[in-house]
């Protein structure tokens, strides 16, 4: 049994080269705690379109990754934050082909579909944060190789 | 940049080799559509094997190549996606538009020769 021991990984993103990196941080958290191999490319996927929501709207902001567990099942944690310009109406960013047409918050509708839990808090002239998680049950652990 | 863009029997072929930013996939974007533009090759061919995420940005600018490479007079054809990326991508509801897909270098090949 793993421990999720360790600090939540806080990762500045200002820039298109952070993006890469906190996705790939991503990516690897989520291959370290047993996610298939899709999982782990919707998690690398979706953290690539808030950090670009970041960069493009905000400037800098930045992401946690975590694991959270509980007695069935473990999520992998996002949690952005910035201090950016806010969406004004977050019901119409998450609407499908609004986002993309209209370049405010673009793929939001799609990282909400693909991500198990979503919840974005948005004030206008102060910022955004956005929660996102991740599930796998843990009887996945049971497949786990004994020494 | 560092994407090698080779010119085979008139094809303009384009290994990515890493993963790209935004701004080097813009630059890539602009270094294909120059070549196309005074080069005019009989298609272009990208290998993104490499890539393990194709998101809405990496999609769009593929697809642009893909639209204006075709206004030069090249199709466009991306190969070696990934199983789970394409995956993704459908989960994500990205698709390539006016840019063709084939599993590797031969099929691209013919599925360019086919589009000429």
């Amino acid at each position: 049994m793993k421990t999720t021991g360790g600090d939540d990984t806080l990762l500045p993103v200002s820039s298109d080269l952070d993006i890469i990196k906190v996705r790939q941080k991503g990516r690897d958290l989520a291959a370290w705690a047993d996610f298939a191999i899709l999982d782990q490319t919707l998690i690398a996927t979706a953290i690539s379109e808030i950090a670009r929501n970041i960069v493009t709207y905000a400037r800098r902001g930045t992401i946690v990754l975590k694991i959270e567990e509980e007695s069935d099942r473990l999520g992998l944690v996002v949690i952005a934050c910035d201090q950016g310009p806010g969406i004004p109406d977050v019901t119409q960013a998450l609407r499908e082909h609004y986002s993309t047409s209209h370049g405010l918050g673009m793929g939001l509708p799609g990282v909400r579909r693909v991500m198990d839990d979503f919840a974005i808090e948005s004030t206008p002239g102060e910022g955004t944060r956005i929660t996102m998680k991740k599930w796998r049950t843990k009887s996945a652990d049971a497949q786990e190789q004994s020494p | 940049m560092g994407v090698p863009l080779i010119e085979h029997d008139r094809y303009l072929l384009v290994p990515i080799q890493s993963r790209l930013t935004d701004t080097e996939l813009s630059e890539l974007r602009a270094a294909l559509l120059r070549w196309v533009r005074e080069q005019h090759p009989r298609g272009v061919m990208i290998d993104v094997t490499l890539l393990d995420v194709l998101d809405a940005y990496a999609v769009r600018t593929l697809s642009d190549v893909g639209h204006w490479a075709r206004l030069g007079g090249a199709p466009t054809v991306v190969v070696g996606i990934r199983s789970e990326v394409a995956q993704a991508m459908d989960r994500f509801g990205l698709a390539f538009e006016e840019v063709a897909t084939a599993p590797n270098w031969a099929e691209g090949l013919r599925v360019l020769a086919e589009s000429a």
